[in-house]
């Protein structure tokens, strides 16, 4: 056809295997394969070509997800995203290791809460955190009262423990890991008051979140902690030390942190 | 904290879609999990810069299109045979027995294009975007598009059916 005034070029052929050719070239262009059925054949080719793709590619949209690929997403430091990629190995593993930087900032030598880039404090101590895994072994395992006030009560209890700590105490109360607070409790350490909630899954598995006023302290990171088979995660924010325990794995806990996190600071 | 505007379930959303695509372009399920993982922290450090969330789901496209051509400017050397042949395998599982000869070869033949056709062979027949989204995602104008994936289902044809290119010097 190429002696007519608007001869069918190869793009329309394609566009018209795509869908794309406006309707009023769809009678030339399907003259012009008529004519030539040579390139009739070669598009057909084309066209199993992309039924051959969608076959075999398609069912990769099923494939279940890794961890790292399903929320909550974790960032890591500017400076281990500029590391080259020989060492994926390790610098993967610093990413796991950051996993509650979605509300963290960057800086080089540690991972500050966002709103409290400026005050970088003392962590929060090793026997906080021992305090907060052995409370969480104790109670955590009670069948008939793991709680002292449930959450029926739930405005008494947060009530109570705000007034008795000095501070905000408003948590979530489901999160999006599937735990329910169940309720909570008033504990005693060395330093005074201590307020704990505890979380349920529908499996009846518990996460503990054990809260202690710490004065003059602001911001700090999230750090990790293991001891036997329970995980913590530990942080300091607005005259608060925190921690989250239990035997779930690290980004649930992560997860419910930041859940506090926002909670507490909403 | 300021609620963000695009949250990790609006990006979790189409991570599986990312992650196929990904898996198609590289030839092996590793790389392509690396390189999606690095989309969404891309995506998650640069959420302002997204002015319309209904366009998230090319954005994020953009962003591993863009992800991917600078990693394979850091490694020119590129010998993707072996692990292709894992994913092939699979793949060909994944269809009824009198499917898996046609899946095994085309996925082989597939990995031996350019990563340019790859794209654009994914984007168009897998991904089901227009001629003007796949410009858009790819940042190319849309002639551009259209006869580089004409070039790319020639060089296909021939890599799957042995035979003689047809040269398509012109598209116009």
């Amino acid at each position: 056809m190429s002696g007519t005034r608007n001869p069918v070029t190869e793009a329309e052929l394609h566009a018209w295997l795509d869908g794309e050719l406006p309707e009023e070239r769809l009678s030339d262009v399907e003259r012009h394969l008529a004519d030539n059925p040579d390139v009739a054949q070669r598009f057909d080719r084309y066209r199993v070509q992309r039924s051959l793709l969608g076959q075999s590619f398609g069912p990769l949209i099923d494939q279940p997800l890794p961890d790292r690929l399903t929320p909550p997403f974790t960032v890591r430091e500017p400076s281990a995203i500029a590391a080259p990629r020989g060492g994926r190995g390790t610098w993967w593993g610093m990413a796991v290791a950051a996993s509650l930087l979605v509300f963290v900032a960057g800086g080089t030598s540690g991972w500050l809460l966002r709103d409290r880039m400026g005050g970088r404090t003392e962590p929060p101590t090793a026997a906080f955190i021992a305090d907060a895994v052995a409370a969480h072994r104790v109670f955590s395992v009670e069948v008939r009262h793991p709680v002292e006030i449930g959450v029926d009560e739930e405005a008494h209890l947060v009530n109570w423990l705000s007034k008795r700590l000095g501070k905000n105490m408003r948590c979530p109360k489901v999160t999006r890991g599937g735990y329910e607070l169940i309720g909570g409790r008033l504990l005693a350490d060395s330093v005074g008051p201590v307020a704990m909630y505890m979380y349920e899954d529908a499996a009846g598995r518990r996460i503990t979140l054990y809260i202690r006023p710490s004065p003059n302290t602001s911001g700090s990171a999230f750090r990790f902690a293991q001891d036997g088979g329970v995980r913590a995660l530990y942080w300091q924010d607005n005259g608060l030390a925190l921690a989250v325990a239990g035997e779930a794995d690290r980004d649930t806990l992560s997860g419910i942190a930041e859940e506090v996190y926002g909670a507490l600071n909403s | 904290m300021t609620p963000p505007d695009i949250d990790d379930r609006a990006i979790a959303a189409h991570v599986p879609r990312l992650r196929r695509y990904a898996t198609a372009l590289v030839g092996n399920r590793p790389d392509a999990d690396d390189l999606v993982q690095d989309c969404v922290e891309k995506a998650l450090a640069n959420r302002h810069a997204l002015r319309d969330p209904s366009k998230l789901g090319g954005w994020l496209m953009t962003i591993l299109h863009n992800l991917h051509i600078s990693s394979q400017r850091g490694r020119r050397r590129r010998g993707a045979e072996v692990p292709v042949e894992d994913l092939a395998d699979d793949l060909a599982l994944s269809v009824p027995p009198a499917d898996r000869g046609a899946v095994r070869d085309f996925v082989r033949a597939f990995a031996q294009l350019t990563d340019e056709h790859r794209t654009i062979l994914l984007l168009t027949g897998m991904e089901g975007l227009s001629y003007r989204e796949v410009a858009e995602v790819l940042e190319l104008p849309i002639g551009t598009v259209m006869s580089r994936l004409a070039r790319a289902r020639e060089r296909l044809r021939v890599l799957l059916e042995g035979g003689t290119q047809q040269v398509v010097r012109r598209i116009k």
